[in-house]
């Protein structure tokens, strides 16, 4: 790479845009096996233990997923920040919503409201998994009566209906945030193209709906089923 | 009375320029740093001269009015550009353009001049390629052509109505290149304002920072004038609204004489007249002239109905339509020569057959229903439909005008707010270009040594009338291909003098004189606004100096405009100040010496006792209505010498035109 | 079939003295304005009356007025070149507005458009990239080698005519709630890239503009499509794409 090419506009934004792809992939595996919690709790048990004892996963993907995380957010603020002082006179009228979505003029709104939600998520399932594995040192992955811990920690996470509620609204603003942003970050790295373009784009809107409204599904099923 | 010497060298036609050029002198590359050249106008002419002298290594300071160079009004041209290239193998040849050109000035242009254009326009075409202009091209990868009025060869490039823009941005981008690399100095938003001679020579300019209203001295060793032309003095034309004559004015002013003044191009496709508080009247390209055809009602009160609103053009039957340059001029139809097709316009609008509701009915329409069936068909014929419907027809000739001209259309669409595709465009005559200007030699030089005229601004290659897609022709050859060599002859004395000094005589007297003149219009207090004015004059140069000019009108023109100008003078109001951006002041500028011309134009107008090209005197009409030159007591240029400020004192230099390749004949295009 | 009324109209226009003064939006009254008249039409109308007040008339930025030079701007009612499409401000009509419409005309707003006075502003920004590499380096002998020596596919000039329809007005910077120029920058890149003319350089061209166009305080582009919907000239954002995998590939593989 020349140099200042994560100094340049473009460069920061393919950087942008691979990060993004990073997490768009990170965003469907979650699912995936958080889905499995529905279908089959030893499933979803078992491919929970792999994934938190696989050395691959916990000490190259996860430090990498981390990475990404605070990459797309700091780099995120870092444009938002140059791009406010791009205009510091704003228009006194301005009709944007002619000319754009409202999805992708507020990726900064819909970006910061995800990064708080995955502090509140981290204050959930991360920070307690690295207190158990590499403060307290149990690495059993057991409960007290010697079964796999993550589904039932998992349940017991969607018993609070205001979490709940939260849970859900976080996934409403991913949605939103990745209805511009799939197909933005496909523009971002030069995939653009008469006749792809707009299947990459009806793929992203399935994709930004499908997901969150997956994972709030997941939400409210557990917490249906521990209603009762 | 001084001869007017032309320079043409010596020589058999075809081998002027190429021997000239063998024997003309030269700058070596170490000496051209120590030279400063100073270009006014940034358009194809002007921004190809700067680039040009640039990359041979002179120190070049550039100079433009508008915020960017890129914004000069050769960006506006839409048709195209010609070449004698013959890629269509439909007979063309560098005689033949030389000779079309010829004929279409209605043989009242220097020979050698025309020539060395017609040799050079194949080089212009190679060299935009290579700079990367995206000319029009066929499926098999190479350039396409199109035909344009006055020729029956294809030899137009185009790139679709944007031809004048993809060129001057090549231009530009050359130019650009140029700034980049520190070998030009480009100053935006500046205007010249005077010029200033030392020991008779050219040596630099007074230019007003049109933002910070600071007047500044620059010097060099030869001044390039390409500032265009000078159709503004009709208030509406096709003209962008600050093209102005200053520049050419002031060199005039201080001794460069004036060539054919009333040589002015009346396009024939503009869209018509509106209303009073209209400031300018776009084109229609020429181009659309190869696939519509021209027609009004042959009878009047269809005519009368259409003004009322009665009617519609599409419900004039097709036998009921007077397609009058097919009818008059069969041989080349709708693609006769501008002059001749908007003389024709008139004639039928003043025979009262105009369609437009405008204060004087003047519209014609411009149909391209025939065209959407023929290329329908042939469009569907080679998609391999054989038996098209008419809808199929219509959808695919209409598909086929799209590709072809459709920013035209839409452009016409979004100000008059009518369908072009579904109901003719209405056009009429307006004022486009002037083939008059500068007077200069082979060199490109005016009469003031070291004074170097290029483009529009200057008089030289289009004689009474200029045929389309020439005028983007000469003002790259005149840049990019003749100044270069010619302002090296000159310049080659100058190795040895050194930096011109600003702190001289001549340049505090030049910069007074126009501190005093901003001075007096800013404390002039008067009543009425520079355009009120503006326009004044423009409705006398319209109506008596424009598109048919009598010797009466003329004589009460020249008096009208001395009154105007004496009125002007006297009760003109400026707002601001001087030490701002001011556009009123920059506008009353340029309109004091649109008075002044004006006058000239009528004078030159009068002189002129013949009807040639786009100058056409009542008085000198055959039976049929076409032009009647006077060959034998009118074959000059005539050139004019500035004798102070009451311009009728003026003085003519007629420079006879010999004609030793061509056989002067009537124009015609029947 | 247009039919022509005369409109009264309330005007809300930024006036500013000078770049360092600071400005404010003055309100005016201008009435029996024609609906041909053009929206620059309708200033020079306003112009008048105030000079003929003996007010200061207000500054704008035109030249053509036939939508080809881009040196007119404004923000009209929110919108770059005013509540039309694929036009620029001199080929908006006043058949657009209503009788007794508020119309609101500030200037471009951007750290890389300082306001010059009133709604004029700089933007030799433009100028600057374009010098940066905006060019093919070739002088002009006007005998490099024959127009017609290499065919290009009619597919790629058509594109890299589009691209090269930019008229450099600002319209997309005006737009963008990032004040980029990307699609300004990416549509002088994509014409040369898909030239073979300009490809020779294409590498050092996309590393220069961009360098340029970011040295000059304009913002990011964070794909909002407006630019592509409010330029005048219908230009694509595919020439973002486009420039953004020529950057990719030049910083790739440049020596640099």
């Amino acid at each position: 790479m020349s140099q200042g090419f994560s100094k340049s506009s473009v460069g920061r934004k393919i950087l942008m845009a691979l990060s993004g792809f990073f997490l768009l992939i990170f965003l469907l595996q979650h699912f995936v096996i958080n889905m499995l919690s529905v279908i089959s709790a030893d499933a979803f048990n078992d491919v929970s233990f792999f994934m938190g004892t696989n050395p691959l996963i916990q000490y190259l993907m996860q430090p990498v997923l981390l990475f990404g995380v605070l990459f797309h957010f700091i780099m995120g603020i870092t444009l938002e920040r140059q791009n406010k002082a791009a205009r510091p006179i704003q228009y006194a009228v301005n009709n944007p919503s002619f000319n754009s979505s409202w999805m992708s003029r507020n990726m900064a709104i819909t970006g910061l409201t995800i990064f708080l939600f995955l502090a509140l998520h981290f204050y959930d399932f991360w920070f307690p998994e690295i207190k158990t594995k590499f403060i307290d040192g149990d690495m059993t992955e057991l409960n007290a009566n010697g079964e796999f811990r993550f589904y039932e920690e998992l349940l017991h996470k969607f018993t609070n209906p205001i979490r709940v509620g939260i849970y859900c609204l976080a996934f409403v603003f991913l949605s939103l945030h990745l209805m511009h942003g799939f197909q933005s970050a496909f523009q971002s790295v030069g995939l653009n193209h008469r006749k792809y373009t707009p299947i990459i784009k009806k793929l992203g809107t399935l994709y930004a709906v499908a997901i969150p409204a997956g994972f709030i599904f997941i939400a409210l099923y557990h917490f249906l089923i521990n209603a009762h | 009375m001084t001869k007017l010497d032309s320079k043409i060298p010596e020589g058999p036609l075809a081998q002027k320029w190429t021997r000239y050029k063998d024997h003309l002198k030269l700058v070596a590359p170490n000496n051209r740093p120590k030279i400063d050249v100073i270009v006014v106008g940034t358009g194809l002419a002007g921004a190809s001269a700067a680039a040009s002298l640039g990359e041979m290594g002179y120190n070049v300071k550039a100079f433009c009015f508008q915020d960017s160079p890129r914004r000069a009004h050769s960006i506006a041209a839409q048709g195209g550009i010609n070449a004698a290239k013959n890629y269509q193998n439909d007979g063309d040849s560098v005689y033949r353009l030389f000779y079309d050109t010829i004929k279409g000035g209605d043989y009242r242009s220097r020979e050698a001049n025309v020539h060395r254009l017609a040799e050079v326009s194949g080089n212009i075409i190679d060299q935009c390629v290579a700079q990367g202009v995206p000319f029009a091209r066929e499926y098999g990868g190479l350039l396409d052509n199109r035909s344009f009025g006055g020729t029956q060869v294809q030899r137009t490039f185009y790139a679709a109505g944007q031809t004048g823009q993809q060129l001057l941005l090549g231009a530009y981008s050359a130019l650009s290149r140029q700034i980049g690399l520190g070998r030009v100095k480009m100053y935006n938003r500046h205007e010249m304002l005077e010029l200033v001679k030392v020991d008779g020579k050219a040596r630099g300019i007074i230019a007003r920072n049109l933002v910070t209203g600071a007047i500044e001295r620059h010097s060099a060793h030869a001044v390039v004038i390409a500032s265009g032309g000078y159709g503004n003095v009709f208030f509406l034309s096709t003209n962008a609204m600050g093209s102005n004559v200053t520049a050419a004015w002031k060199v005039h002013k201080q001794g460069a004489y004036f060539a054919n003044p009333c040589y002015v191009q009346i396009h024939p496709t503009c869209i018509p007249v509106h209303g009073t508080n209209q400031s300018k009247l776009t084109l229609m390209s020429e181009s659309l002239r190869n696939s519509g055809r021209i027609w009004v009602p042959k009878k009047k009160e269809d005519a009368e109905a259409i003004r009322a609103g009665k009617l519609k053009p599409t419900q004039i039957k097709e036998e009921d339509r007077d397609y009058y340059l097919e009818r008059r001029y069969p041989a080349f139809g709708n693609l006769v020569p501008r002059d001749v097709a908007s003389r024709a316009a008139k004639e039928r609008c003043d025979a009262g057959f105009g369609i437009e509701a405008n204060d004087t009915n003047e519209g014609v329409y411009l149909d391209f229903s025939t065209e959407i069936q023929t290329k329908g068909k042939q469009t569907a014929y080679a998609k391999g439909n054989h038996n098209p419907t008419a809808e199929e027809i219509t959808a695919l000739g209409k598909k086929w005008l799209e590709e072809k001209y459709g920013n035209l259309f839409t452009m016409y669409q979004k100000i008059t707010d009518e369908n072009p595709y579904e109901t003719p465009m209405k056009i009429y005559p307006a004022v486009h270009y002037t083939m008059g200007g500068v007077w200069v030699d082979y060199n490109l030089q005016s009469t003031i040594p070291g004074c170097f005229v290029a483009g529009e601004a200057n008089f030289s290659d289009h004689g009474a009338n200029r045929l389309g897609a020439s005028a983007l022709m000469q003002g790259l050859a005149d840049g990019y291909f003749v100044l270069p060599y010619t302002i090296s002859n000159y310049l080659a004395d100058d190795i040895r003098t050194g930096k011109i000094s600003t702190d001289s005589p001549e340049f505090a007297e030049a910069e007074n004189k126009v501190k005093s003149a901003i001075d007096k219009f800013l404390k002039n207090n008067g009543t009425k606004s520079v355009d009120y004015f503006h326009k004044k004059l423009g409705h006398i140069m319209w109506n008596k100096v424009g598109m048919a000019r009598k010797e009466q009108g003329l004589k009460e023109a020249i008096q009208e405009i001395a009154k105007l100008r004496e009125e002007f003078q006297k009760d003109v109001y400026v707002p601001g100040e001087a030490n701002e951006l001011n556009p009123e002041l920059e506008k009353v500028l340029r309109v004091a010496d649109f008075m002044e011309l004006g006058q000239l134009m009528a004078q030159d107008a009068l002189q002129r006792k013949e009807s040639c090209g786009g100058h056409f005197r009542e008085e000198y009409q055959d039976a049929e209505g076409e032009t009647l030159r006077d060959d034998t007591n009118f074959k000059f240029v005539g050139a004019w010498e500035y004798n102070g400020s009451d311009i009728s004192t003026e003085v003519l230099h007629k420079e006879e035109l010999v004609y030793e390749e061509i056989k002067i004949a009537a124009r015609n295009y029947k | 079939m247009s039919t022509t009324k005369n409109i009264n109209i309330t005007l809300k226009i930024w006036r500013q003295k000078n770049a360092q003064s600071k400005g404010n939006l003055e309100t005016y009254q201008l009435n029996n304005v024609s609906t041909s008249s053009s929206f620059l039409e309708m200033l020079d109308q306003l112009n008048e009356q105030l000079v003929n007040e003996r007010k200061e008339p207000v500054a704008f930025d035109h030249d053509c007025r036939e939508g080809i030079c881009g040196m007119c701007s404004l923000y009209i009612n929110g919108r770059a070149h005013g509540p039309d499409t694929g036009i620029t401000t001199c080929q908006l009509h006043m058949r657009m507005f209503n009788d007794g419409d508020t119309i609101y005309v500030e200037p471009w707003r951007s750290t890389a458009f300082p306001v010059i006075k009133d709604l004029v502003v700089d933007r030799s920004s433009f100028d600057r990239i374009q010098q940066a590499g905006g060019f093919v380096s070739v002088n002009t002998s006007g005998r490099t080698m024959d127009a017609n020596a290499i065919p290009v596919p009619k597919a790629d000039a058509d594109k890299a005519f589009e691209a090269a329809a930019c008229i450099g007005c600002g319209a997309c910077v005006a737009t963008c709630k990032n004040g980029s120029a990307m699609l300004f920058v990416s549509a002088k890149v994509s014409q040369f890239a898909l030239l073979p003319q300009g490809k020779v350089e294409a590498t050092d061209r996309v590393l220069n503009m961009v360098r340029q166009m970011d040295e000059e305080g304009f913002g990011n582009c964070t794909n909002t499509g407006a630019c592509e919907v409010e330029c005048p000239k219908g230009i694509s954002i595919e020439n973002i794409a486009r420039m953004n995998r020529e950057y990719l590939s030049a910083s790739a593989t440049s020596d640099k």
